[in-house]
C-alpha cells in the first residue's frame, strides 16, 4: 500500500489529466511554484503527539483563489480592476490515521472548498498536501490520478442531488468498481454491492431499487456505500448530514462511526452543527472568511475554547438544556469575503480587538496544545475562565 | 381564552390512487402571547398545520373536518376575499427562505407600505413612517437608507429581519414562523430567535414555531407539540417535554440529538422511518419502531391524555392509569 505506483494495473488512457484541465484556469495569481515538495511539518508547529508514524493526511499552507472580476471588456471599458476571492487562504493541518479532522464555520467560510481541494476537484493556487507522504496534487495531475482517486472519496450534502435519479442503486455502487477497474466480473460485482448494501444497515435486496424509492438517510447511506466502494482511505465528508432529520442523522452518524472503527478509515468532516462534530470528531478545526483561527482536541476546543469567534459559536448554540451560564450575545455578520476587514478578519465583531487586530494578520500560533489564530490570545488579553 | 383554537383538524389530499390524510385529528390552542413550538420529522404535518392556518393549504389539499377558531371565530372556512384580511391583519407568516418570500423586483419599503397600506388606515408617508419604525425594531442598521433597497442587496440575516417586519406590519396578534432560522448560521441564528422572542414579548404577539430544531424549541417556547405521521404525539409545557418525556417517539428523538453537555460513544437511533401516508399502520402510528410496543398500540389508535406533566397519545399511560 505505501507505493501506489505499483498498483497501476489498470489502463490510463488519456483521462488521468481530467481533473487538472477542469480546474487550472482559475489559478490566476498561481505564480511558478507546481506545488514545491516539502518537508513534513516544515512551516507548521510541530504537534507533540505523533503516535508512531506521520499522518496521513498533511495539509500546508492549502490555498485557493477565485478570480470573480467582470469580463474583460468590462475591466477595461469600465476601468474595473481584477477581483479575487480568497476562498481558502493559506490553512495547514495533519489527520492522523483512523482518526476525523472536523471543520466548522459558517456558510463562506471556505470549508466546503477545502474539502474540493481534498479530492482533487480544485487545483490548490497555493501550498498543497500530502497524502501517505506523497505530494496529492502531483498525484492527481500525474500517472497516478486513478490510485489516488481510489484512495480518497467523498461523501456530499445532499443526497437528492448526489444519486443519479436514472440508475439503478447497483449501477450507482457499482460505478466506481468497474471506472477503476477493480471488479469486472458481474456476478462478483454483484456480490460486492450487496456486501456494500449490507455494510451500511441496508439489504442487499435494495440494489435493484432507484434512489427515489428511498428515504433521504437511506439515500445518504447508498452515497456510503458508493464512497466505500473502492475501499478507501480517506473520506471526505461534506455536511454529509446536514438534510437529515435528526433521527435519520443519528443513524447515519452511527454508521459512519462503526465503520471508522471497523475499517479504520480516517475522515474529515465537514459541518456547521458543532454538536454532530462534537460527537464525531477527534480534532476540530475552526474557520472563518478562508483561514484557520483555532485548531485543538475537540475535547480542549469544547472545554476551553480560546479563539474569540469559537466563543461566540458555541455561545450561540441554541441549547436544550439550560445551562445557566450568561451568554454574550452575538453581533454583527460575516463581512464579505471579497473585501475582508484589514488584520484579523474577525475584528469587526470582536469584543477584544485592538489597534494590533485590525492592522495586523495573527498567524496560527501553538497555545497549549491548541493553535490559534488570535492577538488578543497570544497577549494574554482575554480572560480564562 | 385562547387566542387560537385547533379542533380536531384533518386534512386530505384526493388523489388518484385514494385520499391520503396528511394531518389527522389534530388538536391544540395557543394563547394570547404564548409561544408554540411545534416540531417533527420531514413529512410530520408540522408545516401543513401551519398552512391550513394561515389559509395557504395548496389545493388539492383542504380541510376536510374539523375546525380553527381566531379568537373563537372560525377561519378554516372562509372565503378567499375575507381570509385575505385576516391573513397579514391577525395572522402574520414568516417562511424559511427569506429570499422567495421577498419579491426581488420590488425593494424592500415598496413592499412594506404596500402591506402596510392593505391593512392599515394611512396615508403613503404615514406608512412610510411606520416601515422605517418597524425595520429598525427588528435591527436593521440606518434604516432610513436601507428601505429604499432591493432584497438582493441584503445578506440573509437582514432579509429575515424584512421578513420579520413584513409579518409584524399590521400587529397581527398571531404569527406563524415556519422554519424561520433553518436557512440562517448559527450565530445568525441566535439573533434572529432573540429578535423574534423580544419583539413578541412587547408587542404582545403569539406565535406558532415551526422547526425541526429541538434547541431553538427550548431556548424559545413556552410549550411544544411533537408532532408524529400527522397527528400530535405529545404536547406540553417545553421543559417537562424535554426532560421528561412521556411518548417514546419523543423519547427516542430527544436521545437520538447529539448534544453539547456530555459524550456518548454511539447516538442513540430510531430505527427504520417515519411511515407514508400511504401505508400508515392501524394503531398507533409509532407502533413498528416503538420499542415499549404492546398489543393495544397495534388495533387501536391512542388520543392524547394525561401523562404526568405533558399530555401524550400513548396507550402507556392509559395502561398506568389503569393500574393505579
Amino acid at each position: 500500500m505505501n507505493n501506489p505506483l505499483g498498483h497501476c494495473s489498470f489502463p490510463l488512457w488519456g483521462k488521468a489529466g481530467m481533473g487538472a484541465g477542469l480546474v487550472e484556469q482559475g489559478a490566476g495569481s498561481a505564480g511558478p511554484h507546481p506545488t514545491p515538495p516539502f518537508e513534513p511539518g516544515a512551516g507548521s508547529p510541530p504537534k507533540g503527539e505523533g503516535a508512531g508514524g506521520q499522518p496521513l493526511v498533511q495539509a500546508h499552507d492549502l490555498a485557493r483563489t477565485f478570480d470573480v472580476s467582470a469580463p474583460w471588456l468590462n475591466r477595461v471599458l469600465e476601468r474595473k480592476p481584477r477581483q479575487l476571492l480568497h476562498a481558502v487562504d493559506g490553512v495547514s493541518f495533519e489527520i492522523e490515521r483512523g482518526k476525523t479532522l472536523a471543520l466548522v464555520g459558517e456558510s463562506g467560510c471556505g470549508k466546503s472548498t477545502v474539502a474540493r481541494l481534498l479530492v482533487g476537484l480544485y487545483a490548490p493556487t497555493r501550498g498543497g498536501f500530502t497524502f501517505d507522504g506523497q505530494d496529492a496534487h502531483a498525484a492527481f495531475k500525474g500517472r497516478d490520478a486513478r490510485t489516488m482517486r481510489r484512495r480518497i472519496q467523498m461523501i456530499f450534502q445532499d443526497p437528492y442531488a448526489s444519486l443519479n435519479p436514472r440508475w439503478l442503486v447497483q449501477d450507482i455502487i457499482a460505478e466506481p468498481l468497474r471506472e477503476h477497474g477493480l471488479i469486472t466480473e458481474a456476478a462478483a460485482l454483484k456480490n460486492r454491492v450487496g456486501e456494500l448494501l449490507t455494510s451500511v444497515g441496508l439489504s442487499p435486496l435494495d440494489m435493484a431499487k432507484y434512489p427515489h424509492q428511498f428515504s433521504g438517510g437511506q439515500r445518504q447511506r447508498i452515497s456510503i456505500a458508493r464512497a466505500l466502494a473502492t475501499e478507501p482511505e480517506f473520506l471526505v465528508c461534506d455536511e454529509p448530514t446536514s438534510a437529515l432529520d435528526v433521527s435519520v442523522q443519528a443513524q447515519v452518524l452511527n454508521i459512519m462511526k462503526d465503520l471508522q472503527k471497523k475499517q479504520g478509515l480516517t475522515y474529515l468532516f465537514i459541518s456547521h452543527n458543532l454538536a454532530v462534530v462534537r460527537h464525531v470528531s477527534d480534532q476540530v478545526g475552526v474557520m472563518y472568511l478562508g483561514r484557520l483561527v483555532e485548531l485543538a482536541d475537540k475535547q480542549q476546543l469544547f472545554s476551553q475554547p480560546r479563539h474569540p469567534y469559537t466563543r461566540m459559536l458555541l455561545d450561540a448554540i441554541p441549547k436544550m438544556h439550560d445551562t445557566g451560564r450568561a451568554r454574550t450575545p452575538v453581533q454583527g455578520e460575516v463581512p464579505n469575503p471579497l473585501n475582508p476587514p484589514p488584520g484579523c478578519a474577525f475584528n469587526p465583531r470582536c469584543p477584544f480587538a485592538n489597534d494590533r487586530c485590525r492592522s495586523e494578520r495573527p498567524q496560527l500560533l501553538n497555545d497549549g496544545g491548541t493553535r490559534v489564530a488570535c492577538h488578543a490570545v497570544e497577549e494574554g488579553r482575554i480572560p480564562r475562565d | 381564552m385562547s387566542l387560537l383554537e385547533v379542533q380536531n383538524l384533518v386534512v386530505e389530499f384526493p388523489t388518484r390512487r385514494g385520499t391520503l390524510r396528511a394531518l389527522d385529528d389534530v388538536s391544540f390552542s395557543i394563547a394570547p402571547g404564548e409561544i408554540l413550538g411545534v416540531v417533527g420529522e420531514s413529512g410530520a404535518g408540522k408545516s401543513l398545520t401551519g398552512a391550513s392556518i394561515i389559509g395557504l393549504l395548496e389545493p388539492p389539499g383542504r380541510v376536510a373536518s374539523g375546525q380553527i377558531r381566531l379568537e373563537g371565530q372560525r377561519i378554516d372556512n372562509l372565503p378567499h376575499e375575507q381570509m385575505r384580511h385576516i391573513r397579514g391583519r391577525k395572522i402574520g407568516a414568516i417562511f424559511q427562505d427569506p429570499l422567495t418570500s421577498l419579491n426581488p423586483l420590488y425593494t424592500v419599503g415598496q413592499q412594506l407600505v404596500e402591506t402596510i397600506l392593505a391593512h392599515l388606515p394611512m396615508s403613503s408617508a404615514q406608512a412610510r413612517q411606520r416601515a422605517i419604525d418597524l425595520l429598525k425594531d427588528t435591527g436593521i442598521p440606518a434604516a432610513e437608507q436601507r428601505i429604499d433597497h432591493y432584497p438582493h442587496q441584503f445578506s440573509g440575516g437582514m432579509r429575515q429581519r424584512v421578513v420579520i417586519a413584513l409579518a409584524l406590519a399590521a400587529e397581527p396578534q398571531l404569527i406563524v414562523a415556519d422554519e424561520p432560522t433553518t436557512a440562517l448560521d448559527v450565530s445568525i441564528q441566535a439573533q434572529i430567535i432573540q429578535l423574534l422572542k423580544n419583539i413578541c414579548k412587547t408587542r404582545g404577539a403569539a406565535v406558532m414555531l415551526i422547526t425541526h430544531d429541538m434547541g431553538v424549541i427550548a431556548e424559545t417556547c413556552d410549550r411544544v407539540a411533537v408532532m408524529y405521521a400527522g397527528r400530535v404525539a405529545e404536547i406540553g409545557p417545553v421543559h417537562e417535554v424535554i426532560n421528561r418525556p412521556a411518548h417514546p417517539y419523543t423519547m427516542g428523538l430527544m436521545a437520538s440529538i447529539p448534544d453539547m453537555e456530555q459524550d456518548r460513544e454511539r447516538l442513540n437511533q430510531i430505527d427504520g422511518a417515519m411511515p407514508r401516508l400511504n401505508a400508515i399502520p392501524v394503531g398507533c402510528a409509532f407502533n413498528p419502531r416503538c420499542p415499549q410496543v404492546f398489543d393495544r398500540c397495534r388495533a387501536e389508535r391512542p388520543d392524547l391524555m394525561p401523562a404526568g406533566a405533558t399530555q401524550a397519545a400513548c396507550w402507556l399511560h392509559a395502561a398506568k392509569k389503569e393500574a393505579a
